[in-house]
């Protein structure tokens, strides 16, 4: 359970939002010329990050409005929430807590079955 | 046995061997849960390789495998899904004595509840669907299920129920067995099983697979079989390949143990709670995934919550019960809710993966069909529809109907 801080009404209980997936997609330009497999990419295909990731959120039942957020998701930690208007934040803005593709951050995971 | 009570069970033999890897394997499956040791068993056993490794970060079954409600059924809508998961159906039949090794598979029955309108014409399209394809599937209307079921509320209920849906050769099995299974016998076939040796960067040459790097030091290999559930993506992103995956917590719940109660599995998908009673006396409740993406084995109590209230409403008798534990798995979502079980754009890479919220019913016709894949290079014909190519062609195989409950 998050407690997520929407830039226009402060922090609330995440049960106020609903996610909106990878943020920063782009739709691709020349929908008319681009190859099946450029559509796919867009309409299939979202980041899967473990560790730092960009993503939309909705305040479904509070502002109605929607902005991103930098979210941990080997710790679930929220790191900053901004306007979808504003400058996306530099990744080496983070600590990123992963060292390897799978591997498990010192805290927080829930994952036992990996030595640390 | 005796003997070894009296000397605390210090003296077991070891189940299979522990080796250090190799320099170079003819195949390397990476993940060590039910389908990655199923399809190194089916690897060694139906297509003759001899030199296979199956690297594992944890420990065998310690993933989604152990960590499911260990429901199975067939009961899916479209003929490519339903083809698949009967075929997994028939192995589990007949595993316990393939193995030679009790999975306490039990035929005790699958329920899908309908609660309104809707869910009465979708799940009687279902059993239509499932009868044509050869599989078992009948309605139950309530006064069945209230035979079946005596301590489900049927009526004094916000969502009643209507009727249901049955598949008599449904049931449950142990999580463990099916790993421990998979694994001796494979073991025995020479299979080198090597656990807490994480796969770190898939390394490939001209489009073509090199090997593993791990923590174990860098492997050759001809092919390599990823199976790492909700890691396959990052896996896959060390190779260059983006894969249409998300991966999200999905939770489960025990009860304190009690005298047998419920004998089948019952499941609704419109108040979203499923419910089946291990043999040691425990209600086994799954709960939904969380809406946002996360690696964290853990899930969100507001899921936790949404579950429970169901159960107690379909269950009033089960309102005073003690919950034991709670657990979440990191499945990996397909936007079409179906696997992927498939080449790649890269030789000798395969990927079985993408079974998000229903892999474990799958194990044995996943792995069987995908060691196929991987020995001759070319899908099976149960699987060729579960290709990664149906991204690009849009021929996708829906099945969030046939989910267990909405997630």
């Amino acid at each position: 359970m998050l407690i997520i801080e929407c830039p226009y009404c402060g922090r609330r209980d995440q049960s106020e939002f609903s996610n909106g997936g990878e943020a920063h997609v782009k739709r691709p330009d020349g929908s008319s010329e681009i190859s099946d497999r450029e559509w796919s990419e867009y309409v299939f295909i979202r980041s899967n990050t473990k560790g730092i990731f960009y993503e939309r959120w909705v305040h479904s039942h509070g502002c109605r409005k929607w902005f991103n957020c930098v979210r941990d998701t080997s710790t679930d930690e929220i790191l900053k929430t901004y306007k979808i208007d504003d400058t996306r934040p530099k990744l080496k803005d983070f600590k990123n807590l992963v060292d390897t593709p799978s591997g498990e951050p010192e805290l927080g995971s829930g994952n036992f079955t990996v030595k640390k | 046995m005796a003997k070894n009570a009296f000397n605390g069970h210090k003296d077991w033999p070891k189940m299979w061997r522990s080796p250090e890897p190799r320099e170079f394997y003819d195949a390397i499956i990476i993940g060590g849960g039910g389908h990655g040791l199923g399809t190194a068993y089916y690897l060694a056993k139906e297509h003759g390789l001899k030199n296979i490794a199956v690297i594992e970060k944890g420990w065998l079954g310690g993933g989604n495998t152990g960590r499911n409600t260990t429901i199975i059924r067939s009961n899916y809508l479209w003929d490519d899904s339903a083809h698949l998961y009967e075929h997994s159906l028939k192995l589990w039949e007949n595993l316990s004595s393939d193995l030679n090794y009790n999975v306490m598979f039990s035929q005790r029955g699958v329920m899908n509840l309908a609660h309104n309108e809707h869910d009465i014409k979708e799940i009687k399209r279902r059993i239509s669907a499932n009868n044509l394809n050869g599989i078992d599937s009948l309605w139950l209307s309530k006064e069945e299920i209230q035979k079946k079921v005596p301590i489900m509320n049927t009526d004094n209920l916000r969502y009643p129920v209507l009727g249901a849906s049955y598949q008599p050769r449904g049931g449950t099995a142990r999580h463990d067995a099916i790993a421990w299974g998979f694994a001796m016998r494979a073991d025995e076939m020479g299979v080198d099983i090597i656990q807490n040796c994480e796969a770190l960067q898939i390394k490939t040459k001209n489009g073509k697979i090199e090997g593993v790097e791990t923590s174990k030091g860098f492997i050759r290999a001809n092919k390599v079989g990823v199976v790492a559930s909700g890691h396959s993506s990052v896996l896959a992103e060390t190779a260059g390949i983006r894969l249409p995956l998300q991966s999200k917590p999905l939770q489960a719940l025990v009860s304190e143990p009690i005298k047998p109660i419920i004998d089948t599995v019952v499941m609704s998908s419109a108040v979203h709670a499923y419910v089946s009673q291990s043999d040691k006396g425990e209600l086994v409740i799954g709960a939904g995934t969380d809406s946002y993406n996360s690696f964290t084995q853990r899930g969100g109590f507001d899921i936790i919550e949404e579950t429970i209230r169901a159960m107690v409403e379909l269950y009033p008798v089960f309102g005073k019960m003690k919950m034991l534990r709670q657990w979440g798995g990191i499945v990996d979502i397909c936007p079409d809710a179906s696997p992927i079980i498939s080449k790649s754009d890269i030789e000798g890479l395969f990927f079985n993966c993408g079974w998000g919220t229903g892999g474990f019913k799958a194990t044995p016709g996943s792995a069987n069909v995908f060691a196929h894949t991987i020995a001759k290079n070319e899908p099976h014909q149960i699987n060729a529809a579960f290709s990664l190519e149906r991204f690009v062609s849009g021929k996708l195989v829906d099945e969030h109907g046939a989910a267990a409950v909405a997630h």
